[in-house]
């Protein structure tokens, strides 16, 4: 079944594979062809030169300083060395030559292989005309949470600009380090677009309680600066928030400027079909890939981390000749304060909703979203096994 | 194979559970992973190198006899 128009044909004859990416989705790929049997070499390119690590804590244990930075290691170094895997940590690459397979690096190097795998990620967005300016942070790698945490203190003003995840995340951690934290955002309600209205509206009441200055449906202006350090956050209404300290989650961009020119279509992020090839012999796994999803009848990209690892096994299957579609219920997880929230399928604003389990009011629920007479989403509150058990029940499981 | 599973990272995914339910559970109250079997039989091996594979907080460790 695997002709050699979706690639999988010559891709059964594999006997290398590069890995573009050394991190959760691009270990995660590695790991995976190892575990389903493949002998042959296998590089792994990282463009930073820390041993992989994981990301999720980094806006919560890492940042709070509840773990030394090694914790968040993917893997410890023996298990790393026992994949028998060739690590090029600390070289970017730079540009893919798709129909050859050759990918070359920032230290000049060609490397190819019989198949490649774009694991690239994402980089966060930042606020125009900041850079360079001292006390404005964005949050993607291990330095970014050092620093940050490094500014966090019983005096400091910090102020987070944007309202996602990330954000509240970053909002929720340091409000245990800071004396003040200010939330500013352009929805009414923070993670209003991962978690629907209802949700969201409850995790706002949850910032405030907890001493969080939630300023919602407010756009930022921008950044005032004194003496080459930021001091403000000037809102859209004209107010200006005083800032020790200033935290940028606006949104990422996927990393694909590398592939310019390599032949592969990139429009927010890496084209691929539903079994996530781009080009023949040319994968993409994780928040750089967008790929047909063929349960929701639509293409998607996802910037969750399990969504890396879900998706490395099966671009590891199909590599090795399997064909099989990526379809599976987007998943997420956010711990914020005492509250766990796990999301399964795709919440939206327009969804009918229903308490399915437990009850708001005791601080642990269940919500089913409903569309088109569908289960589109189910929302966990503080019950993550009884979400868990529910997941069946999205449309396309 | 012996099993080891860390509450403190656990995050209430459950991917475990799904890779290996004969092995994994979760707590009713919290969501964090319950371990049913320590030495799990040879049987469950896939499923269990899976579930620790997969485990989106790093939260399971197997030692395995080489």
């Amino acid at each position: 079944m695997n002709g050699p128009a979706n690639g999988a044909g010559s891709a059964n004859r594999s006997r290398s594979v590069l890995v573009v990416g050394a991190s959760a989705a691009g270990l995660a790929t590695a790991e995976a062809l190892r575990r389903k049997g493949f002998d042959g070499r296998v590089t792994l390119l990282g463009a930073e030169s820390h041993l992989p690590y994981d990301r999720p804590p980094l806006s919560k244990q890492v940042l709070s300083g509840d773990w030394e930075p090694e914790r968040a290691r993917l893997r410890p170094e023996a298990m790393l060395a026992d994949l028998d895997i060739e690590l090029a940590l600390g070289e970017a690459a730079v540009s893919l030559d798709a129909a050859n397979r050759r990918v070359k690096t920032e230290h000049g190097r060609e490397l190819s292989a019989d198949a490649i795998v774009i694991a690239t990620g994402i980089r966060p967005r930042a606020f125009p005309g900041t850079a360079g300016i001292a006390g404005v942070h964005l949050l993607r790698t291990l330095e970014d949470a050092l620093r940050l945490q490094s500014e966090l203190s019983e005096s400091c003003r910090l102020v987070v600009v944007g309202d996602g995840v990330l954000g509240a995340e970053i909002a929720a951690t340091s409000k245990r380090l800071c004396a003040g934290v200010t939330l500013v955002g352009p929805q009414a309600a923070p993670m209003e677009l991962q978690l629907g209205g209802e949700v969201a509206k409850a995790l706002a009441a949850l910032h405030v309680e907890q001493g969080v200055d939630l300023r919602p449906g407010v756009g930022v202006d921008g950044l005032v600066e004194t003496g080459g350090r930021v001091s403000g956050v000037r809102l859209e209404s004209g107010e200006v928030l005083p800032a020790d300290a200033v935290v940028v989650s606006i949104g990422s961009t996927p990393v694909t400027e590398w592939l310019a020119g390599s032949g592969l279509r990139v429009e927010n992020g890496v084209v691929c079909d539903s079994q996530c090839l781009a080009a023949e012999g040319i994968w993409a796994v994780g928040d750089v890939a967008r790929w047909d999803h063929v349960g929701l009848g639509r293409s998607l990209r996802l910037e969750n981390r399990t969504n890396a690892t879900e998706q490395a096994g099966v671009v590891a299957a199909n590599i090795l000749g399997e064909a099989a579609p990526y379809a599976p219920v987007p998943y997420f997880w956010t711990d914020q304060f005492n509250v766990k929230i796990q999301v399964y399928g795709l919440p939206s604003a327009h969804a009918a909703t229903e308490v399915v389990e437990g009850d708001p009011a005791d601080g642990r629920f269940v919500l089913r979203c409903t569309e088109n007479g569908r289960v589109s989403a189910v929302i966990g509150w503080n019950m993550p096994k009884q979400a868990r058990l529910r997941r069946a029940e999205v449309f396309y499981a | 194979m012996k099993v080891t599973v860390y509450e403190d990272k656990c995050c209430g995914a459950g991917s475990c559970v799904m890779a290996a339910p004969d092995v994994f559970d979760q707590r009713d109250e919290d969501g964090i992973v319950v371990l049913l079997e320590e030495s799990p039989g040879e049987d469950q091996f896939d499923a269990v190198r899976e579930a620790a594979s997969i485990c989106p907080a790093l939260a399971i460790e197997l030692s395995e006899a080489k």
